[in-house]
């Protein structure tokens, strides 16, 4: 088999510029490929953490039938003690758990004494949701950020800042509704001003659990849902399989489930995007693939023809036809391998300078974010393993060729 | 025993409905050692019944033996086994393999057909050079050689295998006269040598007075003419 290596590798460098070219190609289409892989997937990374890491955790438990009326933050439709005891429970034997936060959500009219508007919360205790959205202390623009905010403390979303001429200090009053329909008041203080993100959730205001409780007059225990952070984000569709399992399937006494559980992808539009990414990605390796067999057939349908003679000598001498077959195949597979690890070099290099130089960039209302590309040994070897298959099965047809050339004709070719 | 044995050996071309019959149910027999020309015409048919001895083309009709093995019918596969296992090949036009040394050339036969152990290899090709003159150009490539190494490199190839026959076409035409004469020569010791058979399909005079044996073509029948030219091989 070393021999036909040695034999192969002698006669791609008797065409070196031909060698050199097809393996430039596919160089080319390795390092395309490897870089948008690596910088739309560090931009799906970014975003995914951003909002999954500043907002909605990594799955979100809700009674069922919430997120289809989650428009209007129904507070009827609010998990009960017995039914967040149960998720509590379901949730301490998952060992992929790192937290959980309980959340109430509502709407308010929110007055600074001269206008008033609506604003949209989330009533949170501040350590559980620091532990399952550890990002959202940097959303905090102006104010505190330490302890995300205690009883009577109110974080406002920029956009109503800006509206209503609201500074860090100032005191507002919040009004609500509750389940009832009676309204009750109460007075807070602005610690800090909130950075909007995009998504569902992104421009919510945060306040304590427990004044969210007293101005809505909840007594018992009640959330409208519970926020999830994994250990690893690549358990979350087996998590989300186990919580299926063990909650999505409880019904109450009318037979009707209890619970949803859904993931990130399920909430956020940018899951959609991140499909987009995938599939442009998907795209961009066929195109990989295109070239690369292009480039490689059209070579050696090349070396074939002009070693016809060559060829005729070696079967002469009694060369078998599989070795004939095999010395082409390989000179295709040398230079998909040339190709490839040259290509990889390059990729990882240019990776290496654009995280040096961290190349920041703008997405929607968020600028300044910093694109910090990486790419996971299997995308790598996924990449070389396809070319180097499709530059075999490239050659195979010349191969075949070569292999099945009739000894006296080829002798004969000048 | 004969090392090529022919009965009734035919071979016919159809293209269409216009058959050719280029060998015309030939008998003849070339004992081991000899060296025997097949001489003709363009069209006689020469290169036709070389191709058919060399297991490159099969026969259309008859038997023909070589080293005791009927080879009327072997595949492809059978066929390519046959002949790097016995029949040696010299070209006219050299056909050395352009990328390999001198050295790699004559090494091809016995590293890519018959899979000999490196060290046993290298043995017999220095053995094979030296015996054709070339022990010190191992390292040159056939483009550095001028043609009459590049043919006794080509009649290296053929023996290093210990072939019992060497099938030669034309093996001197694209030489100079005493090129030529030097090509010829060196093949007649290496019969004396190695007790194989060389058989030519040639027009060169100096090829013909220099075999025991010629087998004269023409519209595909054949004529033995016997010389005492070349003998005193051992």
């Amino acid at each position: 088999m070393g021999n036909i290596f040695k034999l192969a590798a002698r006669n791609l460098f008797r065409y070196k510029r031909r060698t050199m070219l097809t393996s430039m190609l596919i160089t080319l289409g390795v390092v395309a490929v490897l870089l948008f892989i690596s910088i739309s997937g560090s931009f799906k990374s970014l975003m995914i953490g951003q909002i999954t890491d500043s907002m909605l955790g990594h799955i979100q438990i809700h009674k069922k039938g919430y997120l289809a009326s989650v428009d209007s933050l129904p507070l009827n439709r609010n998990l009960t003690g017995k039914q967040i005891d149960k998720v509590v429970q379901v949730l301490g034997e998952e060992n992929a758990v790192e937290a959980y936060s309980m959340r109430i959500r509502l709407g308010a009219m929110f007055s600074n004494f001269t206008e008033t508007t609506n604003i949209r919360l989330n009533a949170v205790t501040p350590t559980d949701e620091m532990k399952t959205a550890p990002l959202l202390t940097e959303r905090i623009l102006e104010g505190e950020q330490d302890g995300l905010l205690k009883p009577g403390e109110l974080l406002i979303p920029e956009l109503i800042a800006k509206g209503m001429k609201v500074k860090v200090g100032d005191g507002i009053v919040l009004v609500a509704n509750n389940k009832d329909g009676s309204v009750n008041g109460q007075n807070f203080m602005v610690r800090g001003i909130l950075e909007g993100i995009s998504g569902p959730g992104g421009r919510d205001g945060m306040v304590h659990i427990d004044d969210a409780k007293a101005l809505l007059r909840i007594g018992a225990a009640e959330v409208s849902e519970i926020a999830i952070r994994l250990k690893d984000i690549d358990q979350l569709q087996g998590v989300y399989a186990s919580l299926q399992q063990n909650l999505g399937g409880m019904q109450n006494q009318q037979g009707q489930p209890v619970f949803e559980v859904h993931t990130w992808e399920a909430i956020s539009p940018f899951f959609n995007i991140a499909k987009m990414i995938d599939l442009m990605t998907f795209f961009i390796k066929i195109m990989l693939v295109a070239i690369v067999l292009v480039s490689i057939m059209n070579v050696m349908i090349m070396a074939v023809y002009e070693r016809i003679n060559e060829i005729g000598t070696i079967s002469a001498i009694g060369t078998l036809p599989s070795k004939i077959l095999g010395l082409f195949v390989v000179e295709g597979f040398l230079m998909g391998v040339l190709g490839t690890a040259v290509g990889t070099i390059i990729s990882l290099v240019s990776i290496a300078v654009m995280n040096a130089t961290q190349i920041s960039f703008d997405f929607g209302r968020q600028t300044g974010l910093l694109l910090s590309p990486t790419i996971g040994a299997n995308d790598v070897i996924l990449v070389v393993v396809i070319v180097i298959a499709i530059a075999v099965i490239a050659s195979l047809q010349p191969a075949w060729k070569a292999s099945k050339m009739d000894p006296i004709t080829a002798l004969k070719h000048v | 025993m004969s090392v090529i044995v022919a009965k009734q050996l035919t071979k016919t071309y159809v293209t269409g409905d216009i058959k050719v019959e280029a060998i015309r149910g030939v008998d003849f027999s070339i004992e081991p050692a000899s060296f025997v020309s097949f001489i003709g015409p363009s069209g006689s048919g020469k290169s036709t019944l070389l191709n058919m001895i060399g297991c490159l083309d099969p026969p259309t009709a008859g038997l023909l033996e070589v080293v005791g093995q009927e080879i009327t019918n072997l595949n492809r596969q059978d066929a390519a086994r046959f002949r790097g296992e016995h029949i040696g090949f010299v070209f006219q036009d050299f056909n050395l393999i352009p990328v390999l040394t001198v050295f790699e050339n004559v090494e091809y036969p016995l590293q890519m057909v018959q899979s000999w152990p490196k060290e046993k290899r290298r043995e017999r090709v220095q053995e094979m050079l030296e015996a054709v003159g070339m022990g010190d150009q191992g390292n040159k490539y056939p483009s550095q050689i001028s043609g009459g190494q590049k043919q006794r490199v080509a009649v290296a190839r053929a023996l290093v295998t210990n072939a019992k026959l060497v099938l030669a076409d034309e093996p001197t035409a694209n030489l100079d006269r005493e090129t030529a004469t030097m090509v010829i020569d060196l093949m007649k010791k290496m019969r004396d040598e190695y007790q194989t058979t060389f058989v030519f399909s040639t027009h060169d005079p100096r090829i013909v007075d220099n075999v025991e044996i010629t087998f004269e073509l023409e519209d595909g029948t054949l004529h033995r003419h016997e010389t005492s030219a070349g003998g005193g091989h051992g």
